[in-house]
């Protein structure tokens, strides 16, 4: 019950502004195609063939309504007894007696045993109305269903009162102001094989069960509703142990919010390729490639880089088993195991042909409504299209991206293009939705085949243009620049021999620097040697000068002052000794 | 007026019964309910039909219980009455049920098993 208690506030949300009052049917999906659910007060017409899950989609209506809307309901069934009819919903956790017991619902059995009845003359089915009417008072009801009143036909033969009578009921049901819901058998041609859609003409409900290339698929379709609008399409829909669920899978709205955030591929040169940060989160990314290319080991990583954040992921898985991808992703380094333990990581499993693609659809919406992860792996998406024409993948994977996209999950998907096709051409052409796409191809040379790995596109982010070698070690994903030089593009040993052959000569380049670069040092010791050399000489030299002119000095004061001792003896001047200079230059 | 009891469910027959069912005319009284909603012109009609028959055919051993379901709804899931009127054959068994008000005499002749019906001829 506790699923259904969940979905109750995500089914009022969905409610709107009704234009018509509307008795919601708290079913999964089926609220929002109806937008609101049922008409309120007014009958219901739910058809389908045997099979189909009519006794079950309006049993859920009537529980739904005593459990989470509070509007107590009847259950008049035709075709099970009351014993019958509660042992056979209780594994969908639906506990009538209980329900019974606090006056919330009420299961009466009507029995038509066509031998035991003769006719003779007039009558009316005013027994039934009392039944009917004393069932409604005794609890309050809101609710109503008739399963399956044609039933009636098969034990009365006067088709004439009985359609009256039929008449009468459906008018008196909305005079009585209940919600009702009768089912009907499907008719060859018709909807119902008494013509009851011409008495219930408010809501007519189709359920299909078809089976399209040995998978069968069940389906829903409103095929009118009165006085609102109203989803047209036919709606996959799934009975399971979580009771009915409808998929409004083609509510396709561009209006979901963004995030800015961005978080790590798990690889740390890849989010360097995306502008640094890595993808954005809640967008859509797929990585296609050839067989063996490493998609389901980069999708491996960018598990466990949200598990190592704290986040919870969902991997379906449509080739390996869990076991399998645990076991070979323990090859590259990586424990799955332990975010499968530790309730962050959930693995499903399954054969894409096991069922059609609306149930994968199914299945994937409501494993994502329970497990409520942040990213979602498929891996791979191609093999879906095994489940069904290339069109209904197509249109299934826009659906699912666009759910995704709704609910903010990042979703990684991976798909195995064939070799010798177009380089870019994925097979379900979901290229265009996605918002990165990350190619992976191999290259082959020189005898040996390799990984390389290029962004083809990443919408709102700066990212790499540059082929990178991909490379699977026990430390996990590696990426390695590409050479690319005259040589071309080289990747795998001759890469790493083009770069020992570049490392040699860088080598020797470098000793060759060397080289030089000591010569040039003896050089410039040799120069200042000389330098210094010529300056001693210099500086000798102008000692020399120096003493020289010091000589000259004392020379000219030695004559000067023996001129003067001569002059003194001569006495031929007195006193200063310059008189007699000039006189002596005069003469 | 009686309370209804559950479902009766057709039991297998004794020799007995069956022989006393060959002949219908012996000793047994007869149990009938007869179930109407109110005092309708065709409940009234069926009743009259039915005290009619009962009278020529029965005279003595019968007892015509009326339910009136307006007054006692509860009492309709019991024989799971649908239609209105409905008569029911309580005893002798095998329960039969004859709906409608009685106006076709030999129809409800054959239905009350009174008069044999082609195949037993």
């Amino acid at each position: 019950m506790s699923v259904r208690q969940k979905n109750a506030s995500h089914q009022r949300k969905s409610t709107g502004t009704p234009t018509l009052p509307k008795a919601p049917t708290g079913i999964r999906g089926l609220d929002e195609i109806t937008l609101g659910g049922f008409p309120r007060g007014r009958p219901t017409l739910i058809c389908g063939s045997a099979g189909a899950g009519k006794t079950l989609l309006a049993m859920e209506f009537l529980v739904c309504g005593a459990i989470e809307y509070n509007e107590p309901g009847v259950f008049m069934a035709f075709e099970e007894t009351a014993a019958e009819l509660s042992q056979n919903v209780r594994s969908l956790g639906f506990d009538l007696d209980e329900l019974a017991r606090k006056k919330k619902l009420q299961v009466d059995y009507v029995r038509i045993e066509r031998s035991e009845i003769d006719e003779t003359g007039d009558y009316d089915l005013e027994g039934l109305f009392i039944r009917l009417g004393s069932a409604i008072a005794s609890i309050g009801a809101k609710r109503v269903v008739l399963d399956t009143i044609e039933n009636l036909f098969a034990g009365l033969q006067n088709q004439g009162i009985l359609r009256a009578e039929l008449r009468r009921l459906f008018r008196w049901l909305k005079d009585k102001g209940v919600s009702a819901v009768i089912t009907a058998e499907r008719g060859e041609g018709a909807l119902t094989r008494h013509g009851l859609e011409e008495y219930v003409s408010d809501c007519v409900i189709l359920l299909d069960h078809r089976v399209t290339d040995q998978v069968s698929t069940r389906r829903l379709r409103i095929v009118k509703y009165r006085g609102t609008a109203h989803g047209t399409n036919e709606y996959p829909f799934l009975i399971d142990e979580g009771g009915f669920s409808v998929l409004p899978v083609t509510s396709l709205r561009l209006d979901h919010p963004v995030s800015k955030e961005r978080i790590s591929s798990g690889v740390p040169r890849l989010d360097t390729m995306l502008g640094g940060d890595g993808f954005y989160r809640g967008s859509t990314i797929l990585v296609s490639g050839t067989a063996g290319t490493g998609k389901t080991s980069l999708a491996a990583h960018f598990v466990d880089a949200a598990c190592r954040r704290g986040e919870r992921c969902l991997y379906f898985s449509f080739e390996e088993s869990q076991a399998q991808l645990v076991r070979n992703m323990t090859s590259i380094g990586l424990n799955l195991e332990e975010w499968v333990k530790k309730k962050r990581l959930q693995f499903h499993s399954s054969r894409a042909t096991f069922y059609g693609l609306e149930m994968h659809l199914s299945v994937i919406h409501k494993m994502i409504a329970e497990f409520r992860p942040h990213g979602v792996v498929l891996d791979p998406v191609g093999s879906l299209i095994q489940a069904g024409a290339a069109r209904d993948t197509h249109t299934m994977l826009i659906r699912l991206i666009d759910f995704l996209k709704q609910k903010g999950i990042t979703a990684f998907l991976t798909n195995l293009t064939s070799g010798g096709d177009a380089l870019e051409k994925t097979n379900v052409e979901i290229s265009s939705i996605v918002d990165t796409w990350l190619f992976m191809r191999d290259i082959e040379l020189d005898g040996e085949r390799n990984r390389a790995l290029y962004v083809l596109k990443s919408r709102g982010m700066a990212h790499s243009n540059q082929l990178r070698e991909f490379l699977l070690s026990r430390r996990g994903i590696e990426l390695l620049d590409v050479y690319v030089g005259p040589e071309g593009v080289l990747t795998g040993s001759s890469r790493v021999s083009q770069e020992a052959r570049e490392k040699a000569n860088a080598l020797e380049r470098q000793q060759d620097t060397v080289r030089r670069e000591r010569e040039r040092r003896r050089k410039r010791e040799v120069l200042e040697a000389r330098i210094a050399a010529l300056r001693k000489e210099f500086e000798v030299e102008e000692e020399e000068a120096e003493s020289d002119r010091t000589q000259d000095l004392l020379r000219d004061k030695m004559i000067n002052e023996t001129r003067e001792a001569i002059a003194r003896s001569r006495k031929a001047n007195s006193g200063d000794g310059r008189v007699p200079k000039k006189h002596e230059g005069a003469k | 007026m009686k309370k209804a009891g559950t479902a009766r469910q057709p039991q297998p027959l004794s020799l007995q019964e069956i022989a006393k069912r060959k002949a219908p005319g012996a000793d047994e009284v007869w149990e009938l309910r007869l179930y109407v909603a109110g005092q309708t012109p065709r409940s009234v009609a069926a009743f009259a039909n039915l005290k009619k028959i009962c009278e020529e055919h029965l005279a003595g051993r019968y007892n015509i219980e009326v339910v009136d379901l307006l007054k006692h709804p509860q009492l309709a899931a019991g024989d799971q009455i649908l239609a209105i009127p409905t008569l029911v054959r309580k005893l002798p068994q095998p329960l039969r049920k004859i709906v409608g008000d009685l106006r076709d005499t030999e129809r409800a002749l054959v239905g009350l098993q009174l008069r044999p019906t082609m195949q037993d001829k």
